[in-house]
């Protein structure tokens, strides 16, 4: 079964690289995404044995961050295959604010590149030995760079750059951690320690404190690196404007949440081995910086997809928070991995359809979104009050419950810079967020500058349905979270070491 | 430790001396090509116990990877986009070269207090390797050519590989197969954007990709 989770996505992809049609290879990626989702789905019904000597295995925090990658996979299959199919109609130098001539990437390795960002995902969730996930992470670093740089200018083309050269060299700081951990194994007279998860948690005891903690240092600052953490954070917002929204939704919701599992792993190690303040104490830092940094640059951002990666780093550095202060934020932070997952890919995805409405990305620019695309207009509107934190969305749930645990822990002061940075950001997106929403929309003003959008169009049912059942999910889970679900998570928190 | 050993750590720090100061592209990728065999040598050197066939064969498809592939590739990178030969740096030569004896001091520091259980060599080894690492990330911050910014990772991950290969000896082969092999596709996927870049901008200066910002 874990076989089919890495294999399916790996040798669609190579596929279709080959095929030269477009109808089929839509088709491959819409099958494997759901071919991918049933054999998650298998796992959750009976857990499969551990595969490759135990180095990779299903275990409750891979199969909820498998479900998170696959869901979304699915969805943004669904919109990714009429966004191409439209983008392939559509005139050369379309959703962009300079119009500038460019072309798209060729469509081929587009979904090669999506389905392999699939399969390298899938094997960081499942990987449970420290050097296999440094090659997986890595991996995706490297597969989803084309995928930025899908429209060929020179903006996209700047993002790719910095996405590509800033998360490799973090990575490769990650790999001197990796090194770090196995020499902690050696000089505390181990031999035979294997860098596997459950290996070096047996042995915690005999590993050499000193050298684990600049190893967590190095992953912290290397996984942290890919995860958006501030101020390791500068090719995120880049990345995430720049690619085409269906892959700023997957970069967002799967591959920041992929980076986050390998630091809870790595968090997971050193409270086994007894050092669980010290990595405490740099989450909780690290978490706070980023959610003021990225309070700081929502609050007047001019571009809406910058303002959505500015609210990624902020969700990162709430999640980073939540594993820092431990106990029920521990928990908060599992659950809130989820919601903002599901949530920020379901604002993505409207963004998709918002810039391919009004064809800028400018905050000025666009106005009365409820006017011009209702259903849009509406999920635009559910997805930033879901992820601002509102009731009844599973967003509030979460963040509730890792204010709760901040209290439990005894830290009131972070608990007020927490719910600060939560206040601003709030007001931040509002302001941006119900600008957009509400008014006339450009055309219909009398001002005869504006550009004229194009008239209210009929709205896709690719475009509106993996946006409208993420939606339902987030309200799903904040007004009910499944038994299944909750146990899941609670023995996620705890296998990663939070008591 | 004995003569060559001490012979290969300091022409290592020259080397990484030389990078920071060379003005040619050529040059710096032919030493940090020189670089990848000389770290791999002193790797099989300090280790303390008889090495076996394994570790030889890593090192020797480490080399030929890191001393061959990747500076072919980086070379016909440059001659494809048909950029200078210069340079370019944004930190100049003479501070550049400052900045470096700084960064040694610090490695050899950091080294210093790291516990280790293994002998001086292993010691000189780390704090050398370290430095590589600095100064790879010098090179990434202080130069504007993409191309140089590419050798900068690319020494970054010398000094890091050399530690790994050094240190981390019970790992299997296939870890370190799968680094190898990131480490090429990472460089060749950087070789394809240079490529683009030349050919959208006419020239390869990363200080021109300036139009994302807040």
């Amino acid at each position: 079964m874990i076989w089919a989770l890495l294999l399916i996505p790996t040798l669609a992809g190579l596929a279709a690289f080959g095929l030269r049609r477009n109808g089929p290879r839509r088709a491959l990626l819409l099958a494997s995404a759901a071919a991918h989702l049933a054999a998650v789905v298998a796992c959750w019904r009976d857990a499969p044995p551990p595969i490759a000597d135990g180095w990779i295995a299903v275990d409750p925090a891979s199969l909820l961050f498998l479900s998170i990658t696959s869901a979304l996979f699915l969805a943004a299959a669904v919109y990714g295959v009429g966004y191409l199919a439209q983008e392939s109609h559509v005139a050369p130098g379309g959703e962009d604010d300079e119009e500038l001539p460019f072309q798209n990437f060729p469509e081929a390795v587009f979904t090669g590149c999506l389905l392999l960002f699939l399969a390298t995902m899938s094997l960081v969730a499942v990987s449970q030995h420290l050097g296999l996930m440094w090659v997986g992470v890595e991996a995706t670093t490297l597969v989803s760079a084309p995928l930025i740089y899908f429209h060929r200018h020179h903006r996209s083309l700047e993002a790719t750059w910095k996405y590509l050269l800033i998360c490799s060299v973090g990575i490769a700081l990650a790999l001197l951690g990796n090194f770090f951990v196995a020499v902690a194994a050696r000089s505390g007279g181990q031999t035979a320690i294997h860098l596997t998860i459950a290996d070096l948690t047996a042995h915690a005891d005999s590993l050499n404190p000193r050298w684990l903690q600049a190893a967590f240092l190095f992953f912290l600052v290397g996984y942290g690196t890919k995860m958006g953490l501030a101020p390791l954070h500068t090719w995120l917002p880049d990345a995430h404007s720049e690619a085409p929204s269906v892959v700023s939704a997957l970069l967002s919701g799967a591959l920041l949440n992929c980076a986050f599992l390998t630091i809870l792993r790595t968090h997971g190690l050193l409270a086994a081995a007894g050092l669980a303040d010290f990595s405490s104490d740099l989450l909780i830092g690290f978490g706070l910086l980023s959610m003021a940094v990225a309070a700081v640059f929502i609050v007047g951002q001019a571009d809406f997809k910058r303002m959505l990666a500015y609210s990624s780093v902020e969700h990162m550095g709430i999640l980073s928070l939540g594993i820092g202060v431990g106990g029920a934020a521990a928990f908060g932070a599992m659950l809130h991995a989820v919601n903002h997952s599901l949530t920020k890919a379901m604002l993505f995805l409207a963004a998709g359809n918002i810039l391919a409405l009004y064809r800028t990305k400018s905050t000025v620019r666009v106005r009365g979104v409820l006017r011009c695309s209702p259903i849009t207009g509406v999920l635009w509107m559910a997805g930033f009050l879901a992820i601002v934190g509102s009731p009844p969305f599973g967003l509030f749930l979460s963040e509730l419950t890792i204010l709760k645990g901040m209290f439990d822990a005894g830290r009131p002061w972070v608990a007020a810079a927490y719910v600060t940075a939560l206040a601003v950001v709030f007001v931040g997106m509002a302001a941006i967020c119900l600008r957009m929403s509400y008014g006339l929309p450009p055309g219909a003003a009398p001002n005869p500058d504006e550009p004229a959008v194009r008239s209210t169009r009929r709205e896709p049912f690719w475009a509106i349905a993996p946006i409208a059942s993420l939606g339902a999910l987030v309200f799903l889970l904040g007004v009910y979270v499944p038994p299944p679900l909750a146990d899941l998570l609670h023995r996620a928190a705890v296998a990663l070491g939070a008591n | 430790m004995n003569l060559w050993l001490e012979l290969i750590l300091v022409s290592l720090i020259l080397a990484n001396l030389h990078l920071l100061g060379s003005s040619r592209i050529n040059a710096c990728i032919r030493t940090v090509a020189l670089q990848a065999v000389l770290l791999s040598v002193v790797s099989l050197l300090v280790q303390p116990h008889p090495i076996g066939l394994r570790l030889p064969l890593l090192a020797a498809a480490s080399m030929a990877i890191k001393a061959g592939l990747l500076p072919w590739l980086l070379r016909r990178a440059v001659r494809e986009a048909g950029v200078q030969t210069e340079v370019e740096p944004i930190v100049g030569f003479t501070t550049s070269l400052l900045l470096g004896l700084g960064l040694l001091g610090v490695a050899l520091h950091v080294a210093d207090r790291l516990p280790m259980a293994d002998a001086d060599g292993a010691r000189f080894l780390v704090a050398t390797a370290l430095f590589t690492v600095l100064i790879g990330l010098l090179l990434i911050v202080g130069r504007r050519k993409a191309v140089m910014q590419t050798v900068g990772y690319l020494a970054m991950e010398n000094g890091i590989y050399a530690f790994g290969l050094a240190f981390a000896v019970q790992e299997p082969l296939l870890v370190e197969m799968g680094v190898l092999l990131d480490v090429f596709v990472a460089v060749f996927v950087m070789g394809i954007a240079i490529h683009h870049i030349s050919r959208e901008f006419d020239h390869i200066d990363t200080d021109r990709l300036s139009a994302l910002k807040d």
